[in-house]
């Protein structure tokens, strides 16, 4: 199976945890670089879209988006019925798995590169389109019935919160400037992206070896749903993929951000909108097993399925 | 000339950073005329808060004002929050100089 350098640096941090070792990232640089990869991965889809007609997006944008919500919609009832979860806890870690990953993502688009398949680079305007729907949709599902549910909050946490802001942002800028007018930056945001993931990987690694213990007291039903739920996700995503016409890079991209859980947007928007959930269960799940699951047996897995059945279908 | 030190409340919160722009709304809704917000770390009933990424870090705010304030606060506190969010709430009582700006 290839394999991509950067999961390495994960691994390290994961090892770290375990062993208790005394390594702490700063708060100050996991902000940091956290600012750095959104920014990065906003400005390179903008210069990407600059190629593509606007309008032809629209279209498969709303396939997209309406393909992604049904993710949430799925593991509600699942996790409310087969898991035997309080309604609460069942639609935050829905929300989680609607929503999507940003390093997940990043790490995909590393790994085609290092394979040397190209995607459509107006993934990451999807990237930011699946950010939010699943948090609204998981709020709902939360507060049906109950009425009331604090719209405006959520809604401000969401769209003013720092990864719309940056990934939006770049993305403008990258759009705006284009190819040529970013040169001067390249060497900054494009060159040292893969250092910058590495070591942001390490304190995610760290950061998930910290959560086992809840993922402990979670059971075995939430540690089965963080695997099998991704990848019913991501055979969503290769078939809205294939419909749309998209390219093996692209599918498997797609199919990346559909089986990724959010741990950065979906924990802050949950624990406002919808305190009583338990946070221990949705980020345990979501960056102990769904976030390592994808970057060891995921993304290549997602890839040799686009690829297979691109040849069949396309 | 020195001026008489006056008795005033510390109310000092210790909570999960998520509700840090709730409280800067609120505290001034309530009558605090200012507050101290730091970040913090430890360790208590919910394990370990070590602040390596946002959502394990804590804030302490800290609060100087008249016994009123401190009550209404500390009511609001109970009813909104002690359910749901990690939360420890203390009154001491301080001495202060110019007691009038709390």
């Amino acid at each position: 199976m290839p394999f991509e350098p950067v999961i390495l640096f994960f691994l390290l941090g994961a090892l770290a945890g375990l062993i208790r070792s005394d390594l702490r990232i700063p708060a100050v640089l996991y902000e940091s670089l956290s600012i750095f990869l959104l920014l990065a991965i906003g400005l390179k889809g903008g210069v990407e879209l600059a190629r593509y007609p606007l309008g032809d997006l629209v279209f498969a944008a709303a396939c997209v988006v309406l393909a992604g919500a049904l993710i949430p919609l799925i593991a509600f009832p699942v996790l409310l019925r087969a898991g035997k979860m309080a309604r609460a806890d069942a639609a935050s870690i829905a929300a989680h798995y609607g929503s999507v990953s940003v390093v997940t993502f990043a790490v995909g688009s590393t790994f085609l590169a290092g394979q040397g398949v190209e995607a459509e680079g107006y993934l990451t305007v999807f990237l930011v389109l699946l950010e939010f729907p699943a948090l609204m949709i998981g709020i709902w599902l939360a507060r049906r019935g109950e009425g009331g549910g604090d719209w405006g909050k959520v809604l401000h946490e969401v769209f003013a919160g720092k990864s719309i802001v940056l990934l939006l942002g770049g993305l403008v800028i990258g759009w705006v400037a284009g190819s040529e007018g970013l040169k001067p930056l390249d060497k900054l945001f494009f060159e040292l992206f893969k250092g910058m993931l590495a070591i942001f990987l390490l304190e995610m690694g760290l950061v998930a070896a910290s959560r086992i213990g809840d993922l402990r007291r979670a059971g075995w039903f939430l540690a089965g749903f963080a695997i099998v739920m991704p990848l019913v996700s991501a055979g969503i995503g290769i078939a809205t993929g294939l419909l749309l016409g998209l390219s093996v890079g692209g599918t498997t991209l797609l199919a990346t951000l559909y089986a990724s859980a959010s741990y950065i947007a979906a924990p802050a928007a949950m624990r406002i909108a919808v305190p009583e959930a338990n946070p221990g269960l949705s980020i345990g799940a979501a960056l102990g097993i769904t976030f390592p699951f994808n970057l060891l047996v995921g993304i290549p897995a997602y890839h040799w399925l686009a690829t297979t059945l691109h040849g069949v279908f396309a | 000339m020195n001026r008489p030190l006056q008795t005033r409340k510390l109310l000092t919160i210790v909570c999960e950073a998520a509700l840090e722009k709730r409280l800067e709304k609120e505290l001034p809704q309530f009558g605090a005329h200012g507050y101290t917000i730091s970040d913090a770390r430890g360790s208590g009933a919910h394990g370990r808060r070590d602040a390596a990424w946002p959502a394990s870090a804590n804030i302490r705010v800290e609060v100087l004002c008249d016994e009123a304030v401190a009550e209404a606060v500390i009511r609001h506190l109970e009813a909104q929050y002690f359910t749901s969010y990690q939360l420890v709430v203390f009154l001491s009582d301080v001495q202060v100089l110019r007691a009038e700006k709390f």
